[in-house]
């Protein structure tokens, strides 16, 4: 017979909340971020004092100094290798990366995409607003070719990383994607995000209501947030739409949208969503939708994989070494060592 | 074939090993100096191999050579010139010709000085000897290769792995010139190739033929017994101060009941200690290997937050590019061990040769007003010790502590007594909820002890403590962010008493010869050896003089001052172009007796010429 579990909720998202007055613009996206961020936690129930949030530098670097946590504000780009070192540290605690599109894509890069190749046990909540905000305006690795900035004042003649396909090639096993708008959303992968054992890549596309105001908004406003968006959902059909009445198939080697019941496609025909499949390829499709290209834009969980995380076996491999080697202190450890001799 | 070399003062002697880098020089090197230390010798040893893992076979930049010097007492460096040079081919002669004492027994391999070596090492003539000059000295030819390859025929050995056993052959003769017992060696051999039964019976086999060879031939034996020591007594091993730092920090965390963290990248003459901690999981120790030097650093920040005795290993190069997080650790006052292993610069520069040219670095490379504690280990066992200490420091006053060794004191080996570890002092963080009670109270993270201003460590999972730190400038009373210019001089000023207290903490400088000479030699790091040993020959020769090692640069101990003004002249010698003499001109203006001796050829000191510079210094030329 299973037990069941009874739930205690010990702590509301308030207790996450530190007394320091929140400095950020007016009608930034990072408000709503960190409002989801405390009720996150507060729904996976972890103690303030076990949970870690480490930045890196840019407006959404200030987030641990906003919470009721351990927190780190530290030098830029850095902060998924601080985390790295906490995590591996102490496994028992809930670890938590605030970056951004400049601080983890650009001067950060190298540390992210070896944190999520190393499938480090750390949440990365990136906040993507295509633009670095804290300098006053600059284009940034996100930023779309052609992107008019003060440091790209002709267009830039460049093209951006795409976070999840990043995440993919450092062989990531979860991303997962929300507007800042929509806290539902974000709230449920920030949660999935926790549970999944490994590096979890969490994308917000975030509004910068000073330097990038409405960059997200053809996905994000009312207007167009229902064909323009689909939410997948573990199992089930990948349907969007207002009435949910289009849909995703497979056409060759390529995603489609259709509406059901039109040009002959059925409800049957549409994908069933599996975040867990170890083949990354229908991942990166989906993540890598476009409203260019008539497709929705991907949000929710699109790929969570479980594969053993680097502490969990970094603790492994030590109660290994040390189960199978009798416990010495140093001197005892130095005097059983080959070369040994007395001088009587 | 010459037999009867004569040599008369055998208190000390220096041997170099030479040959292609695939020759196995750095193993015979190895294996001679333990069991002369195991035998009851002091010993110093020096390799000094090339940057290229195997150049091209028998060129002159593929040399690669072990120097070690035995001796019954005073063994304090490497050695300036050797006594014996094994010289596997034409190019070990060439590279090492100038270091050769007259009358030295040159050990060459006759099978491989023939006419297409001479042309590889470049000789012009088939007489190398006379090409260059070396009419002082006594070649030994013996056919190393052909009568290791007859020695190990029928072994069931490949041509090819035979041919790798004439390094033991050679080893076989040095062994024998010296006395040395064979027991030890074959039993080292079994230690290092316990999986392959079949090499350590050709090694060994090898070995013994080559010790034979030479007692066969009766090659100038009596001459060289040198006596073993009487040393204290208790039990030793050797040790090269890569290793002794790796066991300085595994005895620290011991000590203070703390996992240890290593954050590192591979890089040259460092990487040992990050191997040697890899392999320390016995011990629970958390050796990752990161993607990059900063993330080195920053992961063992990380660590440092969250509870460990953390550290990151380096050379020059990487401690460059550790700056800016080193700046990250003075300012959240997290205890941080850096360990950077000199090597010749600027940039890559001679990644094997070893120099003290980082010293400003450590000092001065950061942005900002940001002290720290910088100290230096002065022999390869004192890495132990100075590790250790570092440790200390670093935890007991929140702070990060840059420890300089050099790539010379780093793969140089010298016998250990192992210590006792409760005779070393206990190591005490100043945790925060031991200074609280568990009471959060009015805590904040930058409250400090009124005496020393250390903060105390709330580390996470620690209940009530949750706080936040970071890089930018806190209020002194809050801790929370604060751009107050008042504020900003009082922490800056706060930061920089709380290293100068530290002088408080650590021992006084201690002065070595005579305390009332006019001249007293200064030092630091890595030449320890060589200083030591030019104080006793300048006494020797008559010279009222003094000496002092600095392990201790940020802060000073607390007498440097009131020391240094003793003398009428203090000759600063080190490795760069003045750095340490600039540094104690900085820090006491009013001092007017500072001489400097600088050399920087990425090669160690030379007793001889430190002799000859100072008596001239002390002359007043």
């Amino acid at each position: 017979m299973e037990a069941t579990e009874i739930k205690y909720q010990k702590y509301l998202a308030k207790d996450y909340k530190s007394e320091n007055a929140v400095r950020w613009c007016p009608g930034c996206g990072d408000y709503a971020i960190l409002t989801c961020l405390h009720k996150a936690l507060a729904e996976l129930n972890v103690d303030p004092h076990n949970t870690a949030v480490i930045s890196g530098i840019g407006c959404s670097s200030r987030l641990p100094y906003y919470m009721n946590t351990y927190g780190f504000h530290s030098i830029h780009g850095r902060a998924a290798a601080i985390a790295t070192g906490v995590k591996v540290a102490n496994p028992a605690l809930s670890v938590w990366v605030a970056t951004g599109d400049g601080d983890s894509l650009a001067i950060g890069g190298n540390h992210f995409i070896h944190a999520v190749r190393r499938n480090v046990d750390i949440n990365i909540i990136l906040f993507n607003n295509k633009i670095y905000g804290l300098t006053k305006g600059q284009y940034s690795p996100t930023s779309s070719r052609g992107f008019v900035s003060k440091s790209s004042p002709y267009g830039t003649v460049e093209d951006p990383f795409r976070p999840a396909e990043l995440t993919f090639g450092a062989r990531g096993t979860f991303f997962a994607r929300a507007i800042d708008v929509d806290m539902k959303t974000q709230v449920e992968v920030m949660v999935e995000a926790a549970r999944h054992k490994g590096a979890s890549v969490v994308e917000v596309l975030q509004n910068c209501v000073i330097f990038n105001d409405g960059i997200h908004n053809k996905i994000s406003d009312r207007t167009w947030k229902a064909d323009n968006t689909i939410t997948l959902r573990q199992g089930e059909k990948m349907l969007f739409g207002k009435e949910n009445e289009k849909g995703l198939v497979l056409e060759g080697w390529n995603l489609k949208a259709v509406t059901i019941g039109e040009e002959g496609y059925s409800l049957d025909d549409v994908l069933v969503h599996d975040a867990t499949t170890k083949d990354n390829t229908l991942h990166m499709k989906l993540a890598l939708m476009d409203i260019a290209d008539d497709l929705p834009v991907a949000l929710g969980v699109i790929r969570s994989v479980d594969t053993p995380s680097y502490d969990s076996d970094y603790e492994r491999q030590i109660a290994e070494v040390q189960q199978r080697t009798p416990k010495k202190s140093f001197t005892e450890f130095l005097l059983s060592s080959s070369n040994v001799w007395e001088v009587k | 074939m010459p037999t009867n070399a004569v040599v008369t003062d055998i208190k000390q002697v220096t041997i170099r090993f030479s040959g292609d880098s695939g020759d196995g020089m750095q193993l015979s090197g190895t294996l001679f100096s333990t069991l002369s230390a195991i035998f009851g010798n002091e010993i110093a040893t020096f390799p000094d191999f090339p940057a290229e893992i195997r150049a091209p076979q028998g060129s002159l930049h593929g040399v690669s050579g072990f120097q070690v010097r035995i001796g019954a007492k005073d063994v304090y460096n490497s050695g300036d010139k050797t006594d014996v040079l094994v010289a596997m081919n034409p190019a070990a002669l060439k590279v090492n010709a100038s270091y050769l004492k007259k009358g030295s027994i040159v050990l060459f391999d006759t099978d491989s000085f023939q006419k297409k070596d001479l042309d590889k090492a470049l000789f012009q003539t088939q007489d190398p000897f006379e090409e260059l000059n070396l009419d002082h000295i006594q070649p030994v030819g013996v056919a190393i290769t052909s009568m290791t390859k007859s020695s190990l025929e029928g072994s069931g050995l490949e041509n090819k792995e035979m041919l790798r056993c004439k390094n033991m052959f050679a080893l076989g003769i040095v062994c024998w010139l010296f006395n040395r017992p064979l027991e030890i060696a074959d039993k080292l051999l079994e230690q290092k190739f316990a999986k392959r039964p079949k090499i350590v019976i050709a090694n060994i086999k090898a070995l013994t033929d080559g010790y034979n060879y030479g007692n066969n031939i009766h090659l100038t034996a009596s001459t060289y017994r040198i006596e073993p020591v009487e040393a204290t007594k208790g039990f030793y091993t050797d040790v090269n101060g890569n290793t002794a730092t790796a066991y300085g920090l595994i005895a620290a965390a011991e000590k203070a009941g703390l996992q240890l963290f290593l954050g590192s990248y591979p890089i040259t003459p460092a990487t040992d200690i990050l191997q040697e901690l890899a392999k320390r999981k016995d011990f629970g120790v958390k050796a990752l290997q990161m993607e990059d030097e900063i993330a080195g650093i920053t992961s063992s920040i990380g660590a440092a937050f969250a509870g460990c005795l953390a550290a990151t290993s380096t050379s020059g190069p990487g401690l460059a590019l550790k700056s800016e997080a080193l700046g990250l650790a003075v300012m959240t006052e997290l205890p941080l061990v850096v360990i950077d292993v000199q090597r010749s610069g600027p940039s890559t520069g001679m990644p094997t040769k070893s120099e003290q040219t980082d010293l400003n670095q450590a000092l001065y490379g950061r942005n900002g007003e940001s002290p720290l504690v910088v100290m230096a280990a002065a022999s390869p066992t004192d890495c132990f010790e100075s590790a250790f200490t570092a440790a200390k420091i670093a935890l007991e006053h929140m702070t990060p502590v840059i420890l300089l060794s050099d790539g010379y004191i780093a793969n140089g080996s010298s016998a250990w007594k192992i210590p006792e570890m409760e005779q070393y002092p206990e190591i005490n963080p100043p945790y925060v909820q031991k200074q609280f009670n568990g009471d959060a109270g009015e805590w904040k993270p930058f409250l400090r002890n009124d005496d020393t201003l250390v903060r105390y460590w709330g580390i996470p999972g620690t209940p009530n403590y949750m706080h936040r730190i970071g890089g930018l400038e806190k209020d002194l009373v809050t801790g929370v962010i604060s751009s107050n210019p008042e504020n900003h001089q009082r922490m800056i000023n706060i930061r920089q008493q709380k290293i100068d207290n530290i002088a408080r903490f650590i021992p006084e400088q201690q002065v070595l010869g005579d305390p009332d000479a006019d001249t007293l030699i200064v030092g630091w790091g890595g030449t320890q050896g060589h200083l030591m040993e030019t104080l006793l020959r300048l006494r020797d020769n008559g010279k009222k003089v003094a000496y002092t090692h600095f392990r201790h640069i940020s802060p000073l101990p607390a007498n440097s001052h009131e020391l240094l003004q003793r003398y009428s002249k203090v000759i600063v010698a080190e490795q760069n172009n003045g750095q340490f003499a600039d540094y104690l001109n900085g820090k006491y203006p009013d001092l007017n007796s500072i001489c400097k001796y600088n050399k920087v050829e990425g090669q160690p000191f030379k007793v001889s010429e430190l002799v000859e510079a100072f008596t001239q210094m002390m002359e007043g030329k």
